[in-house]
């Protein structure tokens, strides 16, 4: 009966569900948004403005492409610009979900139910903006198949000892898995949204996606097997990902890179960037569609405090440089480090300790944890914040290594930052037809994680068979359970 | 009425079976319960999200797919070691850094990500082929209230083709079970 206690254990808290919500409510508070004939204003407004940043990005790589790599700001040395920043920035908003959807799954953490979907689909967008950009950073997009081994003209094989080379495994796999969990995980919903479809090509398109779905115990059996496993597979992948990712960085000689701290200081920032993510894109999600029942102040305040202890985590792998470097006696590594918060680019350097470091103290305090207003500005703050990370990581290690002859200043251009605006237009395009045509919630997850959904839960059944089946909820979520435990 | 006879009944939608609906997850627990212990085998339950103790109460047996996951687990992590010895030691040896053509730890990361790759589409792809999907055409589908399965409420429906069924007693077992009227549903 552990199942059983967890349960009450959630109850014990906040519950889940709040609102006296019952199967069918989860499901018409979902499934209505997607149904909407009419669509809110705001989204059509907020559509047309990310595909022009779409745009924007199609342009500007169109430019790349016919001028070449001479329109960005990258320099001897800074050779990695934009181009490597923006793909670290969007693989680590990636992964907060899958943290969320695999991780605090295996973990238990039942309070991911309502934010996994939407943390999910987030993963996939910011990791198809993150591929774009090793797609197109050497302005010569007809060799991109180079990436892969694939017999060359040349008769050459990729070199397999390249950190560069386990990038293209590490995030080429971290794609397919996650459109994998999100997929599998969707099944269920779409089949929901099909069997309420009202018109034909509705219930043709969902039906098709839904593959059939029946709601079988038998498949549910093996559904949840799959689901664990998949969560399973995901949670050392997600850590693989962005430790190879930091290998790029820690395996060259870079005074500034060459440092064993990358891949769990990589790691934790990747998680607390997505994190911060999840809350600027829910808070108005949830305010607009109005789904404050599903996503309770109980989930907001859960995401703030571990982006307090994720903020202190990055917070440590500061501090601990500065002492490596101290402490190692390499005097080039300690130039790097004196430099980087002092020398030209420390302007990025204190944003960085600003956004990241400071700003989430705040969250040690209830009430900031709970006002919708401080949680989504501490939330851009990190986003920029962690986006400045690798630019100091990127930027100023490059710009003065060994020989002060070889120093340059590195700026980007109008061409850079415009790329860079775009792939937002990209992710906020993907991410409000997400919003539009699929559940942005996983409803039967969420209806398993209510009291109503367990055995020997709530009301004797045959006390319940006397009520009106389509009413309102029997009793409010949080007055069961407690004392009713056999 | 047999099965067989039925589906001679050529242009007439043939028999598939029964339907009865629950309106709680006790009840179809324990309806459950009835239909396993009746000894019928091709029957199942019909829910909104995965009811736990479901698989005790129908007599589920553990499902062999992570069987089946481990071998495309070890078959993606023997391909990465066989692909990176023959391309970067055999077929093009690279000399860098003094490194030598063949070592291990160099090839760890590809080694693990093809194992979580094969893993994960074993795992999906996988668990589709057992469960039979995508499979559009289903008899369950022809009952219109069937589509509350996929929202509140709960279902279990037996299978002509049960060797136990028989149209008059299976009809009057399920009616005994506490849920809906029986409902006949077509294929």
């Amino acid at each position: 009966m552990s199942e059983n206690r967890d349960v009450q254990l959630e109850l014990g808290r906040t519950p889940l569900v709040i609102g006296g919500r019952d199967f069918h409510a989860v499901t018409e508070m979902v499934s209505s948004v997607v149904e909407r004939r009419k669509w809110p204003i705001g989204w059509y407004i907020a559509f047309t403005i990310s595909a022009g940043g779409l745009g924007l990005l199609g342009a500007m790589i169109g430019w790349l492409f016919y001028k070449g790599v001479g329109v960005w700001g990258v320099n001897n040395p800074v050779g990695w610009g934009y181009a490597i920043i923006n793909f670290v920035f969007w693989v680590g908003i990636g992964h907060a979900g899958t943290l969320i959807s695999a991780i605090l799954y295996l973990f238990r953490q039942r309070w991911r139910t309502s934010i996994n979907r939407f943390a999910e689909a987030m993963t996939i967008f910011a990791v198809i903006c993150a591929l774009v950009f090793p797609g197109i950073h050497v302005g010569r997009p007809w060799l991109a198949w180079w990436l892969f081994p694939l017999p060359y003209p040349q008769n050459m094989w990729p070199n397999f000892r390249s950190p560069l080379l386990w990038d293209v495994f590490a995030v080429g796999t971290y794609f397919t898995v996650s459109l994998l969990f999100w997929y599998v995980g969707l099944i269920p919903d779409i089949a929901t949204i099909r069997d309420r479809a009202t018109t034909k090509i509705r219930r043709v398109l969902y039906g098709f996606f839904a593959l059939g779905w029946r709601g079988s115990h038998r498949h549910w059996h093996r559904y949840e097997v799959a689901y664990m496993i998949l969560a399973a597979l995901a949670t050392p992948l997600v850590l693989s990902v962005h430790s190879v990712v930091s290998f790029d960085f820690a395996t060259s000689q870079l005074p500034g890179w060459h440092t064993t701290i990358f891949p769990p200081y990589f790691v934790a920032g990747a998680i607390f960037s997505g994190f911060a993510m999840v809350l600027t894109l829910m808070i108005p999600c949830r305010t607009i569609f109005g789904m404050q029942d599903l996503v309770t102040m109980r989930h907001l305040e859960n995401m703030c405090r571990i982006l307090l202890a994720t903020g202190m985590m990055v917070g440590y792998a500061y501090s601990i440089e500065f002492f490596i470097a101290w402490y190692g006696g390499n005097p080039y590594e300690r130039f790097a480090f004196i430099n980087r918060a002092f020398g030209p680019y420390a302007w990025g350097y204190w944003t960085m300790v600003s956004c990241n470091v400071l700003s989430p103290q705040i969250f040690w305090f209830r009430w900031a944890r709970r006002n919708i207003g401080v949680m989504f500005v501490i939330s851009i703050f990190v986003n920029i914040g962690m986006w400045f990370e690798r630019f100091v990581i990127v930027v100023s290690s490059l710009s003065r290594d060994f020989l002060p002859a070889a120093w340059a200043y590195y700026r980007p251009t109008w061409v850079d930052i415009a790329t860079f605006v775009g792939s937002f237009g990209l992710f906020m395009t993907l991410f409000l037809l997400f919003i539009r045509f699929l559940p942005m919630m996983a409803m039967a997850e969420i209806k398993g994680v209510m009291p109503e959904a367990h055995p020997h839960h709530g009301p004797d059944p045959a006390e319940r068979r006397g009520t009106d089946l389509g009413g309102p909820t029997l009793q409010p979520a949080g007055a069961l359970g407690r004392g009713r435990e056999q | 009425m047999s099965v067989a006879e039925n589906r001679v009944a050529t242009d007439k939608p043939s028999f598939f079976g029964y339907l009865v609906e629950f309106d709680n997850v006790d009840s179809l627990i324990h309806a459950a319960e009835k239909v396993r212990d009746a000894g019928y085998t091709n029957w199942d339950a019909h829910t909104p999200f995965p009811v736990h103790g479901m698989d005790r109460a129908m007599g589920i047996r553990y499902t062999k797919l992570p069987l089946v996951i481990l071998g495309g687990g070890l078959t993606g992590l023997g391909g990465a070691l066989l692909m990176q010895w023959w391309m970067n030691a055999v077929n093009y040896p690279y000399i860098i850094s003094g490194k030598p053509f063949w070592s291990i730890p160099a090839n760890i990361p590809v080694m693990f990500e093809l194992t979580v790759l094969f893993s994960a589409l074993t795992t999906v792809f996988g668990m589709l082929a057992f469960n039979k999907l995508p499979q559009w055409r289903h008899g369950v589908f022809s009952s219109a209230r069937f589509a509350r399965a996929t929202d509140d409420r709960f279902f279990i429906s037996v299978e002509a083709t049960d060797p136990k069924f028989d149209a008059k007693k299976t009809a009057d077992f399920l009616a005994g079970l506490g849920g809906s009227e029986v409902e006949a549903l077509e294929d």
